[in-house]
């Protein structure tokens, strides 16, 4: 409930313009960010940072936002699509997938135009530091050995994206994701409260969230859910080789078009920020945020959302959600 | 330590940052007073403007705008009955009823005395504690989490003087019922949504709080219109709506209250779970009973019933600190948008913050400080203009209480879904009102009721099912035990006077 008082910077916010200053070239006159929650969470600041590097590059002659929460984020896209604005580009990530397949909203990333996926964030499996699970070959041992002995929370409900990657890497380990003992709360950092008290064992989360607490000697990271190794991970093993080969998994954020939108316009804004990936003016949000890149623009976008939906829809399926 | 201290105050005592304290707490009671926008709101209007000072300066600019948008907020609930934020409900019980009576300038002095205390205080135990408590944040279960809501809720018990006890239940009810509507927080089920949309994020609270305490109270006096001699007397009592004069023998009585509060808001604070909210009912809850006969007095403009909230959700905001600087992790929306500010600035939170960047752990602790001071200074001398707001006379000031409020809600969610919501509930609750039924036990319902049913089914899943956890964790039992307590003793109490009354009756009778 408190979270919902986020969206409230709205009113003061939306229609803020901003001018271009440096001497790139423009290539979009103006960009409406539509948000689909409220001020202060991952899609707002997404949506302003990359709406701040686009405009203080010069890429982008204006950009504006406007906060619009509700129905789990499907208020913003019903009213995307009903508006086809072609001057707007809505931010998402990876839960418009999980929550048009559990049909939260009666839409999909299909009745979008998908512009590029942007940035991302890995999925971590991490334990508290006391904890008697030293390797990701303990955990799985333990789970196989006695299901009921092992709680793995997560910031989302049950069915959820922590849930679901949790279960993801549980059944490229040969175990069965069914048996999980997946324990819901309501954001990230009670999750991360829940762990250091030691209420659940092992928690499913980004790694954003976790780095630093790993690099500061709280908790201990057990594997990511990356193919190579990530140089900010610390040499944390990825899931992949550390015994659940195959397993890859990006909570990416990327931004999404009106369906009726021309091609001409989508590739402008494919453009923009295909160039914005060099300036300093990114770099200085990326770094402020600790975003990882992926860009991902057109058909590959789409090949990737479809990927995704297939990967966490059998799994859905499998764990008894859809 | 002392050297931590003294690094803090010569980032803190530059004329620049001081002057953006200032600026801070100013724009921050004014955002607070808007119905609508709350401390969150405020920093996170902040941050644009904050990313762009060094590290310290920004902290300390977002620091005063968080204790100015927590006063603001008290301000609105005291003068029209309107919280904007969930924390302020306590306060508006008894600073309303204060300010109904003409005395809008003292409670307005009560609440920034207290606010300050709490906050002050806050800051010490901040100051001397925070890394040692950085553990006892984390000695709270999902089991103990529940047990603190349900002895929030026995709060409840605290309203049953003004009318009945049953209507007071059932009003609960009510808002435990109301707060089940929308996505279930653990197996993410829409319900109770009748297939809208606009429900399944489900009831807002600034939506149910501004149409059953602001609409309707504004509603109310629409339809019982003053009569003259009572409008005079209103005239009387709008010449001396200024004063803040509080006596001594209030000071005498506040002061303890004030104490205690602060000391029970701070450690509510601190465990990630629980919040500001939780910590004014609590302390509300607790003075009415240590009260004895001036217990009565809550809910009808009581000094003691006004100062125990304002103090405690101002401490409690501090010591959510503990939890966001020692250990990185924000228990609360608002420190949520801290820590997104502080990692902005290349700071991380964590065990190894005021080890690492001792002179941020400390201009942050310290900031507190100087903010919480700066706006007593900056407030003390506005309130009586903030008072005569209600000198406005009614046909201008009720007009502008609706629209405030309808204004308040849309410009937070932009949905005109809510606008007719809030009239349907509004008018629901001026029906309720007539009928006498309290519209504060089923807010408390609607706040508690969500985070209730959320640490109870995560205790049950953990616990495989079984309801063990309740006798078996000493500290849920501790805190099932006072709340057992503080509804039995008060009957239990009541039994023994009326026992003893009749037997001295008879040994009166026949001692003639």
């Amino acid at each position: 409930m408190k979270f919902r008082m986020l969206g409230a910077l709205a009113a003061m916010t939306i229609m803020v313009g901003q001018v271009s200053q440096a001497e790139n070239h423009q290539v979009v006159d103006k960009i409406h960010f539509l948000i689909p929650g409220g001020a202060g969470g991952g899609w707002d600041g997404t949506a302003r940072g990359t709406g701040l590097a686009l405009t203080d590059a010069g890429l982008v002659g204006s950009a504006t936002y406007e906060n619009m929460s509700g129905g789990g984020g499907g208020r913003a896209i019903a009213h995307l699509i009903e508006t086809d604005d072609p001057n707007v580009l809505l931010v998402n990530s990876t839960p418009i997938v999980i929550r048009s397949l559990q049909g939260v909203f009666p839409q999909s990333f299909r009745d979008l135009t998908p512009v590029a996926g942007t940035i991302g964030d890995y999925a971590t499996l991490v334990v508290h530091t006391d904890s008697e699970i030293a390797t990701f070959q303990d955990l799985v041992d333990r789970y196989q050995a006695d299901n009921g002995s092992v709680t793995i929370g997560g910031g989302s409900v049950q069915g959820g994206m922590d849930h679901i990657v949790a279960a993801m890497i549980m059944q490229n380990a040969g175990a069965d994701p069914a048996n999980i003992r997946y324990i819901p709360y309501d954001t990230g950092g009670p999750a991360m409260a829940g762990l250091l008290s030691g209420e659940i064992q092992a928690l499913s989360t980004g790694l954003s969230e976790a780095i630093e607490l790993a690099r500061q000697g709280e908790v201990r990271i057990l594997c990511l859910t990356a193919m190579e190794e990530v140089p900010a991970a610390d040499g944390a093993p990825t899931c992949d080789a550390a015994g659940a080969p195959g397993t890859s998994f990006v909570n990416w954020r990327g931004f999404f078009a009106a369906p009726g939108i021309s091609d001409e316009r989508v590739q402008a804004y494919r453009d923009a920020l295909t160039a914005m990936y060099d300036t300093e003016e990114w770099e200085a949000v990326r770094a402020r945020n600790g975003w990882v890149e992926i860009f991902n623009p057109g058909d590959e976008f789409v090949t990737f959302l479809e990927a995704q939906e297939q990967q966490i829809g059998d799994l859905m399926r499998q764990l008894g959600f859809l | 330590m002392i050297e931590g201290i003294l690094i803090g105050l010569s980032t803190a005592f530059t004329i620049e940052n001081l002057l953006f304290v200032m600026m801070g707490c100013l724009m921050g009671t004014f955002i607070g007073m808007l119905p609508g926008l709350g401390p969150m709101s405020a920093i996170a209007l902040m941050i644009p403007i904050a990313a762009t000072l060094d590290p310290s300066a920004g902290i300390i600019l977002m620091a005063a705008v968080y204790y100015g948008a927590i006063f603001g907020g008290s301000t609105s609930s005291i003068l029209i009955n309107a919280p904007g934020v969930a924390s302020t409900v306590a306060t508006s019980f008894d600073g309303y009823p204060m300010a109904r009576k003409g005395m809008a300038g003292k409670a307005l002095a009560i609440a920034a005395y207290s606010s300050f205390s709490g906050g002050v205080v806050g800051a010490l135990l901040l100051l001397v504690a925070a890394p040692s408590l950085a553990r006892v944040s984390l000695s709270f279960h999902s089991t103990d989490y529940f047990a603190l809501m349900v002895l929030g809720l026995v709060a409840v018990a605290a309203f049953a003087g003004k009318g009945s006890m049953i209507k007071a239940l059932l009003m609960t009810v009510v808002g435990l019922m109301l707060s089940t509507v929308g996505t279930d927080q653990t197996q993410g089920v829409a319900r109770f949504t009748l297939g809208m949309i606009d429900l399944v994020d489900g009831i807002s609270f600034l939506l149910l709080v501004m149409a059953t305490f602001a609409l309707s109270e504004a509603l109310m006096a629409i339809l019982k219109p003053k009569g003259d001699a009572a409008r005079l007397e209103e005239k009387e009592a709008a010449q001396k709506l200024g004063s803040m004069k509080v006596s001594g023998a209030e000071v005498k009585e506040m002061a303890p209250v004030i104490g205690r509060s602060s000391i029970l808001g701070f450690l509510i604070g601190v465990l990630p779970g629980a919040g500001a909210t939780i910590a004014s009912f609590l302390a509300y809850g607790t003075e009415q009973r240590l009260a004895g006969k001036k217990g009565a007095e809550f809910g009808t403009g009581s000094v003691r019933g006004l100062a125990a909230p304002e103090t405690a959700n101002n401490a409690a905001a501090t010591g959510s600190f503990v939890p966001l600087l020692t250990l990185g992790i924000p228990g609360s929306g608002t420190t949520a948008i801290m820590l997104g500010a502080l990692i902005g600035y290349g700071i991380q939170p964590g065990p190894r913050l005021y080890i690492d960047q001792p002179e941020i752990f400390w201009s942050v602790i310290v900031s507190m400080w100087i903010g919480n001071i700066i706006l007593l200074i900056l407030n003390l001398p506005l309130i009586p203009y903030i008072a005569r707001i209600l000198a406005i006379p009614s046909r201008f000031l009720l007009p502008l209480i609706l629209f405030f409020s309808l204004i308040g809600v849309y410009f937070v969610s932009f949905n005109t879904f809510d606008i007719q919501l809030m009239v349907i509930f509004a008018t629901v609750a001026v029906v309720l009102r007539l009928l006498d039924f309290p519209m504060a036990p089923m807010i408390l319902g609607f706040i508690l009721g969500g985070m209730m049913e959320e640490n109870l089914r995560r205790a049950l899943l953990i616990n495989d099912g079984s309801w063990s956890f309740l006798w078996e964790r000493p500290l849920t039992v501790t805190i099932l035990g006072i709340a057992a307590l503080c509804l039995v003793l008060p009957a239990l109490t009541g039994q023994i006077r009326r026992i003893k009354d009749a037997a001295y009756k008879r040994t009166g009778a026949s001692g003639d």
